[in-house]
């Protein structure tokens, strides 16, 4: 296993049903497209905050059904270029715990843990053994399938479908 | 496991070649795949990054412009355009701005069909379930690859089902039997989940009723929906598993809206009367077919929107908007006070037109009522149906629509 072996970070925590609309706000989807621009607006409707406390590799940690709301994939995008090492929900909305998977985030729900972690403190989440670890204790989380472990290992979707169409061709060669 | 199947196990099973069930994860091929100008672009980037020269087959894509329409800005414009001429190389239809919404394209223009599997790059694709397709969401790059490879991986969604019983009562519509499932059911109850809707009422509401309904499956997490009238193939097996049941009594629901800012804040419409309104929207994906406007027009006749209320009428595509026009309905709006925007998204979405002021409160017949949903993060949205925003805008404040003269039953609730 490569660097996702582990990842470690300061946990900023939120509540339940954080949406995409506070996420990366609809009014920016047709307006910015820079990787930067993108990051600068990363959750500026729910903690105006965010952008200042956060550094690269620390943890979002939110409630139930995180990302809930629209397919835009900036939601997904704008935590990726801000750096955000990992989110760790209670749970996820599908298509928003899909597109984290397709951009190579790492999205791992564990209720458990959520409900041990204090804001602001450094908690690491395992993956060879499939836990998170916070001041408070371990907390097992249900690991991926396989396909899909080496779908966000690969870096998301782009990179695993090059590599794959790259293989193909390859052994027709 | 070899029990009987759901719909979307089925669907699944055709599209995968493989007999599969809850919890599976399957490789399955397209038959459909539609995106928009909001989300398409993207895509489209992906598509190239990932080394794509041709798409699989160009005659199952569709792009749309229907978000941002017609341009507003220079982006915009460019990012259509850039939509424009990928079309024109590929060979893909292209839908220009002012056709109309996306999702009523699809199925309005055959594009959508029972047991077909669709994907969109807009989470409310899973309004073709009103037709019988496992149709759902996706984000920009999973279409780019699908537009690629023809295929993508799925994980086979457990089933929710949901009866529906009895039939409704006079000034309440589809829009109120999905915002009382959703507040039933809750904003996540469904997630990841498929949910297969039963009932008479099925048989008896036209296609626009069923589309509202399946629209807004998403709303409650789901993955895909069905709206399992008697003809739709395929059905499910007898002895299908199921994630849970539900049953709601269409007797007993009422006009109701979903509350700020989330869409299973339920209450009835009783219980936020008098609320003053500033702005009003008729229209999106859920609520801008021609059955919609035919009851707002039947309502404001002759009438006058009161002072203080700005009522935006945007028909969900320009075979509804000339419909409109054919039946007098659209003259009818404008004569009450409507202000009518360019058929699309815009509104609903916040990326163009009607965007309330700060502390304001916005009544609409979209499907979404979060935080900065409508393009200003300090504004209040509360969705009703039709009928409730009819009556509302008539008085200025919400309104129960069965208090008002002149709302008589849908003709959706009867007979075809």
């Amino acid at each position: 296993m490569d660097r996702r072996e582990e990842i470690r970070g300061r946990a900023w925590k939120y509540g339940d049903d954080v949406n995409t609309d506070v996420i990366y706000p609809g009014r920016y989807t047709y307006k910015l497209l820079t990787d930067e621009e993108a990051a600068s607006h990363a959750l500026e409707d729910l903690d105006p905050d965010f952008g200042k406390k956060m550094r690269k590799g620390d943890i979002l940690v939110g409630g139930w059904n995180w990302g809930v709301g629209s397919a835009r994939e900036q939601a997904v995008k704008c935590l990726k270029f801000k750096g955000v090492g990992a989110i760790l929900a209670k749970s996820f909305a599908r298509i928003y715990f899909r597109n984290c998977l397709n951009e190579g985030l790492f999205a791992i729900a564990c209720p458990e843990a959520v409900d041990a972690i204090q804001d602001g403190e450094e908690i690491s989440i395992d993956f060879e053994k499939g836990r998170v670890v916070t001041p408070a204790g371990e907390f097992p989380f249900e690991k991926y399938p396989a396909y899909v472990m080496g779908l966000v290992e690969a870096g998301g979707i782009i990179p695993y479908t090059k590599e794959k169409l790259k293989n193909r061709r390859e052994e027709r060669a | 496991m070899a029990g009987g199947k759901t719909v979307a196990e089925k669907i699944l099973s055709a599209h995968s070649g493989n007999d599969v069930y809850a919890g599976d994860i399957c490789f399955c091929e397209i038959d459909r795949m539609m995106a928009h100008d909001a989300n398409g672009p993207m895509a489209v980037q992906a598509f190239r990054n990932m080394g794509g020269k041709k798409v699989c087959d160009p005659r199952k894509i569709f792009f749309i412009m229907d978000h941002a329409c017609p341009a507003p800005y220079e982006r915009a414009a460019n990012l259509q355009k850039m939509l424009r001429d990928f079309a024109a190389e590929q060979g893909i239809a292209f839908y220009e701005a002012g056709e109309g919404v996306c999702h009523q394209l699809m199925i309005e223009r055959g594009h959508a069909h029972a047991g077909e599997l669709i994907l969109g790059t807009d989470s409310h694709t899973c309004t073709y379930g009103a037709v019988g397709a496992f149709a759902t969401g996706v984000g920009a790059t999973d279409m780019g690859a699908s537009m690629l490879t023809g295929r993508n991986w799925f994980k086979v969604p457990e089933t929710i089902k949901v009866v529906l019983k009895g039939a409704l009562m006079p000034g309440c519509s589809a829009k109120d039997i999905i915002l009382t499932v959703i507040g039933r059911i809750g904003a996540a109850g469904a997630n990841y989940k498929s949910v297969e809707f039963y009932g008479e009422y099925l048989d008896r509401c036209p296609l626009a009723d069923r589309m509202t309904i399946a629209n807004m499956v998403v709303e409650m997490g789901g993955k895909c929906g069905f709206l399992c009238f008697s003809g739709m193939e395929p059905k499910a097996d007898p002895d299908a598993v199921y994630a849970a049941e539900w049953e709601i009594n269409l007797e007993e629901v009422v006009p109701c809206v979903a509350k700020p800012h989330m869409v299973d804040n339920y209450a009835p419409v009783t219980e936020v009367e008098g609320t003053k309104i500033d702005v009003a929207f008729l229209g999106s994906c859920t609520n801008g077919r021609i059955e919609d406007l035919r009851i707002a027009a039947r309502m404001l006749k002759g009438r006058h929107v009161a002072p203080g209320v700005r009522l935006i009428v945007t028909p969900a595509s320009r075979e509804v908007m000339l419909l409109a026009m054919r039946e007098g309905i659209a003259e009818e709006l404008m004569q009450a006070g409507a202000i009518f925007f360019t058929q699309g998204c815009g509104v609903c979405v916040g990326t163009h037109g009607g965007v309330p002021a700060d502390g304001e409160v916005a009544l609409s017949t979209a499907n979404r009522n979060f935080k900065g949903r409508m393009g200003n993060s300090k504004a209040f949205i509360y969705l009703a149906s039709p009928e409730t925003v009819a009556a509302s805008v008539l008085t200025g404040v919400i309104t129960d629509p069965r208090q008002l003269g002149g709302v008589n039953e849908r003709e959706s609730n009867q007979i075809r």
